[in-house]
């Protein structure tokens, strides 16, 4: 379990993995990747009761995502926790690679396949629901983008998820405000999140989705309320980390050219040396 | 032929007795229990029952995720909005994603009769043979009912069971026993062969006892498996027999008469063939036997094909 300030240097460190992947695939969701990547890294490295060894133990924690596109950030921090080699990556989207663009069970460490949106909070309540019919201590994160919000399925999952009061459901938006075509107002108003999740039966809390510190606090209070669904909006930044790539809608599935590239991996490096 | 039950009724009494026996099958619905049959099971077995309300796709993804917590799961709902609404759940939570669950389309092709095309499923072998790794399965009768559910719940693999809501027939057996991707023959026969499945078995095996007047002895397969399909029992049947006739409560299209004609087609068998189903228009009003009168799917109307296609 890493304290706050590896978590910080984590951070850093899984961003410049990120984009050395996505630039050696030519290919990625780069915004979304370094948007949701700290909320992936305090959970897999603070939160969630699941290893490699631990996998297929039936008490494991889940850890479900739905946003499924952001899969290059999932990969990189298994990779780092141990469930595949970090040489693996470097087949990502190439024939005949487990390593594709969404997640998927042939990598392991992955729970779910995804990548349809409004797929995985589904999934989620099926997995929290048997872990009450089985009376297992288990808990099931989903992370959610703002974006795939949208899709109907999610507000039936969320339904059921408040009817059979699964308190072991903790459901994260990562809530970036953009999407491909811009911001996710203008596509269609998602706000307000937090009262409609409210009213859909979830206890909500928001926090900052880009700070380690208060990720940390906020998922250790899981469950917020004794028999209900717990909802975290995470408020965070498209393409964080990197200056030019920050909240800028084009960034949602752009490649970096050699020269931002080096820029963007400059000012890694630099962050990473302020943190030293 | 004796009456039977209808094969939703055996489907839930089947399903309850193999609840008995293992704790970790779950039936999920969608304010589908008593449409399908499934009350008495809820108040039997309260616990292995799951209640998600009018929500498909919900559905499936959730016993995609009580399955991928270990959970023999049967998601039922009618097959008009299972195989539609929540198509791509399927595909993806379940299929895609390896996990064994039952669909179960309940009162499925025509059987809602006159509450019109919004109810009707008549795509749904269609959609579902071009998706990878599922089973699809329509049983005639009460005995292939009882035996696919236990075949279901057995399976390490997706599967769809379809399932009518009409009383069924007993159908003769030639051959016993009961295996996914294994036909039925339910009437031996030399001159034409009928290759039916679900509630079209019975009006084909009508069809061969008023053709047997004429003196035209027909064969009668229930091919109950639509994917994986019994090869060599359409094989057989078009080289041993004149002609092959296909019978199904679907489409015309993507069924199993255009499975059967692409295996022919492909393996360089000749046949008279003729694909019984239904045409590409807007379905006619009435009740199921209405309808399938209408489309020439009861015994006279299938005996006329079937001269038609002997005297050619």
């Amino acid at each position: 379990m890493l304290t706050e300030p590896e978590l910080l240097r984590k951070s850093v460190q899984y961003r410049k993995d990120l984009l050395q992947l996505i630039k050696t695939a030519k290919a990625g969701h780069t915004g979304g990747d370094l948007s949701c990547l700290d909320i992936l890294n305090v959970l897999y490295n603070r939160v969630l009761r699941v290893s490699p060894e631990t996998f297929k133990s039936p008490d494991r924690d889940y850890y479900i995502q739905s946003k499924g596109h952001c899969a290059e950030a999932l990969f990189v921090v298994l990779a780092d926790r141990g469930f595949f080699p970090k040489s693996d990556l470097q087949t990502l989207n190439q024939f005949g690679s487990h390593y594709i663009g969404h997640p998927t069970r042939d990598v392991n460490g992955v729970e779910q396949n995804t990548g349809a949106l409004g797929h995985g909070l589904a999934v989620a309540v099926g997995i929290a629901l048997a872990g009450k019919i089985d009376r297992r201590d288990y808990r099931v994160f989903v992370l959610l983008g703002d974006g795939e919000l949208a899709e109907g399925s999610n507000w039936e999952a969320a339904m059921t998820a408040a009817h059979y009061r699964l308190d072991n459901l903790v459901a994260i938006v990562d809530r970036n405000g953009l999407q491909i075509t811009g911001s996710t107002e203008d596509v269609c108003q998602l706000a307000p999140l937090d009262e409609k999740f409210a009213a859909f039966g979830f206890e909500v809390r928001r926090c900052d989705g880009n700070d380690v510190g208060d990720l940390v606090q906020t998922l250790g209070e899981v469950p917020f309320r004794p028999g209900k669904p717990s909802l975290i909006l995470a408020k965070t930044k498209k393409g964080k980390g990197v200056s030019f790539m920050e909240n800028v809608a084009k960034w949602h599935h752009k490649v970096p050219s050699d020269e931002e590239y080096s820029q963007a991996m400059a000012e890694l490096e630099a962050a990473a040396t302020a943190l030293k | 032929m004796k009456p039977a039950l209808a094969n939703l009724e055996v489907f839930a009494a089947t399903l309850l007795e193999l609840a008995r026996q293992d704790s970790d099958l779950l039936v999920v619905t969608s304010d589908s229990r008593g449409s399908a049959k499934l009350a008495p099971f809820a108040k039997a077995a309260p616990g292995q029952i799951v209640e998600v309300g009018i929500a498909e796709q919900n559905l499936v993804g959730i016993a995609a995720g009580l399955s991928a917590a270990g959970k023999n799961v049967f998601a039922v709902s009618p097959a008009c909005f299972l195989t539609a609404r929540s198509l791509e759940q399927i595909k993806n939570d379940v299929c895609y994603s390896d996990r064994p669950v039952s669909v179960i389309g309940i009162s499925a092709g025509v059987s809602y009769g006159a509450l019109g095309t919004t109810h009707h499923s008549l795509h749904d072998f269609a959609v579902l043979r071009a998706i990878h790794n599922i089973t699809i399965v329509a049983p005639a009768d009460n005995f292939e009912t009882r035996e696919a559910v236990k075949a279901a719940a057995a399976l390490e693999t997706p599967v769809y069971l379809r399932f009518g809501k009409k009383t069924m027939p007993h159908l003769p057996r030639v051959v016993p026993g009961f295996e996914f991707g294994k036909a039925c023959l339910v009437r031996p026969g030399k001159d034409i062969s009928f290759i039916a499945c679900g509630e079209t078995v019975g009006p084909a095996l009508a069809a061969a006892e008023l053709l047997a007047g004429d003196g035209i002895e027909c064969r009668v397969i229930s091919m109950h498996t639509i994917k994986p399909l019994d090869e060599k029992a359409v094989l057989e049947a078009a080289r041993e027999t004149r002609g092959v006739i296909t019978v199904e409560e679907h489409s015309v299209h993507g069924g199993l008469g255009e499975a059967c004609a692409s295996l022919l087609l492909q393996s360089g068998v000749q046949a008279r063939f003729k694909i019984v189903g239904f045409p590409d228009v807007h379905t006619v009003n009435g009740s199921q036997p209405e309808i399938f009168q209408h489309n020439g799917i009861d015994g006279p109307g299938l005996a006329a094909t079937a001269k038609k296609l002997f005297s050619q």
